[in-house]
């Protein structure tokens, strides 16, 4: 935000905060270690509001549980913005100094009031008065979040409107204050600051409009870089669609179980003319490929550096040898240089770190020897004098005025989930992760855990009452794309009309043949939290389903 | 107006054994031993928990104290005098090691053979140990009905080893009670309070609610408890059964630090290689982001990378 994608805090300053809203986020299962600094925080005397559907193992430790609709958050937001304006908490000072466009975004909020809030997000008017009142008037207020914002078709406005609240209230740029995305992965934070993103280099500079970055990278790898931001995710599968995007190289990732929509996914990448599939296993998308590269494991049979959810750059390092013909990601990379006649010289991943630090300003001061002495370095890290920054964005609090440029508001409005509920499909799916397991169950699925219960529809206890479904109970669970049969369970953290399922186990329930792959413009996600379902007892016989499903696709 | 809050700090100076040490105001004793090149003993205590007192083996004199005081636990103050090594420390240390050692299997306790050595403890003069109890004897123990020994035999917890998961296993045998695992479920870290101390005096033990089985009760697998239990009563069962077999050799082992590759938190693991094999996890105390903690999927969840097809 404001021009680096990073969270603005460091962890420790979680526990010395004095309010916590954790929103879109199940940090107490899913990133149980951050969430330690949490209850810190709540046992020193922190607030804390967990803003999810489902009241979940997080919302249990909440002061306030803001039980909202699923793809509710800009309304969510925006109220609080009103009211925090209506009681003239807002920093005008702060405002004045370090924002622009705060006009426009006090007008846009005013339509939000407490009682279309409440009818747009289902929290009781109250409950959102005193949580924007409570924020605004706390010290030090933090703002935490995953998934359960960006996993939206308007992820991008979702996270303005949470920018818009610190801006408002001055809770950012100042320690135990600010704008914290937990990453859902151990390297996501790494890989945007790596420049595996389509519109930056490495250090998160800018592609098209940072003309020096682009010719020192020029300079350096001896090649012509083109100023045109390359396609996210989403847009290669659009242009597989339109057949522009014939070949895929896939590091790393399961796409064929992973994406939203599986059945369309799958039948994209089986029309690919070719598909190269690096990875640790034989994933579902490894078997479709023409090539399959096998790699070494990268945090425990390979070197190299990650980033984590506080800008911490860490060392990892090999353990284990890898088996039979695996061989190192770096390696495998500059084997296909070689043979497409470019021969890079890499003496191994510290001379590939070391070129960074002399391509991407923000990562110079950090070391081999420096990442490993001070157990990693957050960056930014201009000098090898510098010890990292714990907080970002200290400048917009400079006297008289902020320096650099200001922080802009940016107006955001409320829009419905795409996938809308309607008589046919009355109930709101949403997925997500159990504390367990990780992703499509690749590596999760390798250990014996003795939580793991398999995927199962979860539904209210008021949904199965009047479904007349028992716990266990095998259904056909439907959205507009496809179906599924998932055994019952039945789970009181759910409000009624709100059911969850993870994507931990496809080969057991392929999950994704119900979400809906509706993204965001911007960040190109898919809204994974968001599909309209229709749950049926099992009276029709499975072969019948199956087909309804593959006509389904068929008709895409 | 953007800085980081600086605590300031204020230092004590006392005098032990002779020696005068100053240290930050709010250090214990332990401390400031440690800080002198002393370390003390200590089986309950933890770096990243609250002291709890429970074992005494790390007490000392203070001049003006009627007892003797847990240096891990007591905050030194401007003009103490404490002495670590007088015969009634000796003898206190000499007979908590010998309760100790006399009902409890210290096998797989680091460090105790030395202090028993040190102390010239002598835990087999209580006799031979009493027959083990039977398995769940003693979680169905009712306070009060602790009957005394017959005086031949030493009384003792041993008890069959709890194995009912595939994470980890409970040997109580091994148990000293000093709540370690207790306060990481608790409120000092893991805050999932999956177990307590059940029973009274002898009878004590570490429990889940009603004694339930690991997989029925509230436990998370994060192996937070493992990762402070100080005698071993508490193992990876991937150690246990290396144990059993007669294959866990640490002096083959290695210990590589590296960083979790599940969710974006960056935890710090210490992977203990034996035989190209992940053998068992844990994390370093003193690590920034996890003080030592971890959860299900950093301790346990790496089984993945070595389900290799050769060995199946």
């Amino acid at each position: 935000m404001f021009g680096a994608g990073g969270g603005t805090s460091s962890y420790r300053e979680v526990e010395e905060t004095d309010l916590i809203f954790l929103w879109g986020s199940n940090a107490r299962e899913t990133h149980p270690i951050f969430f330690h600094r949490v209850l810190k925080a709540v046992n020193n005397g922190a607030r804390l509001f967990v803003v999810d559907p489902r009241r979940t193992g997080s919302a249990q430790w909440a002061d306030t549980w803001l039980g909202l609709d699923v793809g509710s958050d800009v309304a969510l937001s925006n109220a609080m913005a009103r009211v925090i304006i209506h009681a003239g908490l807002h920093n005008r000072e702060f405002i004045d100094r370090a924002t622009t466009g705060f006009e426009e975004y006090a007008a846009s909020v005013e339509p939000y009031t407490l009682e279309r809030a409440a009818h747009d997000t289902g929290i009781p008017a109250d409950a959102i008065r005193e949580s924007a009142l409570a924020y605004a008037r706390a010290d030090r207020a933090m703002i935490c979040w995953t998934l359960g914002i960006t996993e939206h078709h308007n992820a991008v406005d979702n996270v303005f409107a949470l920018i818009n609240l610190a801006l408002l209230t001055g809770h950012v740029g100042r320690y135990g204050s600010g704008l914290n995305p937990l990453r859902g992965q151990n390297n996501v934070q790494g890989g945007g600051d790596m420049g595996a993103i389509p519109n930056k280099l490495p250090g998160f500079q800018d592609v098209e409009s940072n003309h020096e970055a682009r010719a020192r990278f020029e300079a350096a790898w001896n090649t012509t870089i083109q100023p045109k931001y390359g396609w996210h995710l989403t847009q290669m599968f659009e242009a597989m669609e339109r057949g522009e995007l014939r070949s895929l190289y896939v590091v790393g990732e399961n796409p064929a179980q992973s994406e939203a929509d599986a059945a369309h996914t799958l039948h994209l990448l089986e029309g690919l003319d070719h598909l190269v599939v690096q990875d640790i296993f034989l994933t579902r998308t490894a078997e479709l490929a023409d090539v399959v590269l096998p790699a070494s494991v990268s945090w425990c049979e390979a070197e190299g550096t990650v980033t984590n959810s506080e800008r911490r750059v860490q060392c990892v390092r090999k353990a284990l040898d890898p088996p039979g013909q695996a061989r190192d990601d770096i390696e495998i990379v500059v084997e296909i240089a070689r043979r497409m006649g470019y021969e890079w010289s890499y003496d191994g991943p510290e001379d590939v770190w070391t070129e960074l630090r002399s391509l991407s300003p923000m990562h110079r001061g950090m070391t081999y020897p420096r990442l490993a002495e001070l157990g990693g370095i957050q960056w930014p890290c201009w000098d090898e004098q510098h010890e990292g920054e714990l907080f970002l964005h200290a400048r917009l609090w400079d006297e008289p005025k902020a320096s650099g440029e200001p922080a802009p508001f940016n107006v955001v409005v409320n829009v419905e989930p795409v996938d809308e509920l309607s008589d046919e499909f009355p109930i709101r799916l949403t997925t997500g992760r159990r504390l367990d397991s990780y992703n499509t169950g690749v590596q999760s699925g390798g250990y014996s855990s003795p939580l793991r219960r398999g995927e199962s529809l979860d539904l209210s206890p008021e949904d199965a009452a009047s479904l007349a479904v028992a716990e266990g109970e095998r259904v056909r669970v439907s959205s507009r794309r496809g179906s599924v049969e998932a055994p019952v369970r039945i789970d009181s953290s759910l409000r009624p009309g709100l059911a969850f399922m993870t994507l931990h186990f496809p080969d057991e329930v392929e999950t994704n043949i119900l979400t809906i792959d509706a993204t965001d413009p911007k960040s190109g996600t898919a809204e994974f939290k968001a599909s309209a379902i229709r749950v049926d007892k099992l009276d029709v016989p499975a072969a019948e389903q199956q087909t309804a499903a593959g006509a389904n696709v068929a008709a895409r | 107006m953007s800085v980081v809050p600086v605590t300031i700090s204020h230092t004590v100076e006392l005098e032990i054994d002779g020696e005068n040490v100053r240290v930050r105001e709010g250090a214990t004793i332990l401390d400031a031993c440690r800080a002198q090149g002393r370390d003390q003993p200590t089986l309950c205590y933890g770096d990243t928990l609250t002291p709890i007192n429970a074992c005494r083996v790390c007490v000392v004199e203070v001049e003006g104290s009627r007892v003797l005081v847990p240096s891990c636990a007591r905050k030194a103050e401007d003009g103490m005098v404490v002495r670590t090594d007088t015969e009634r420390v000796r003898h206190s240390r000499k007979m908590v090691l010998e309760f100790l050692g006399s009902s409890v299997d210290l096998t797989t306790a680091p460090n105790v053979d030395g202090w028993m050595e040190e102390y010239e403890a002598k835990p087999e003069r209580y006799g031979p140990p009493a027959p083990p109890a039977p398995e769940g004897a003693r979680d169905r123990a009712q306070a009060g009905h602790h009957h005394a020994g017959d005086g031949q035999t030493a009384a003792t917890v041993a008890q069959p080893v709890k194995v009912d998961n595939e994470s980890y296993i409970r040997d109580y045998a091994k148990c000293i009670l000093c709540y370690k695992c207790v306060e990481g479920c608790g409120t000092d870290w893991q805050n999932t309070f999956a177990i307590a101390v059940a029973g009274r005096g002898f009878d004590a033990r570490i429990s889940t609610e009603y004694a339930a089985p690991l997989p029925d009760s509230a436990c998370v697998y994060c192996g937070n408890c493992i990762a402070v239990c100080p005698t071993g009563a508490l193992m990876f069962k991937s150690e246990h059964d290396m144990r059993e077999d007669g294959t866990w050799d640490e002096s083959e082992q290695t210990v590589t630090e590296t960083i979790c590759s599940y969710c974006g938190v960056g935890c710090s693991l210490e992977l203990h290689v034996q035989d190209n094999s992940i053998v068992k996890v844990t994390s370093p105390l003193d690590h920034g982001i996890t003080r030592g903690n971890l959860c299900v999927k950093g301790r346990f969840g790496y089984q993945y990378v070595q389900n290799r097809p050769d060995e199946e």
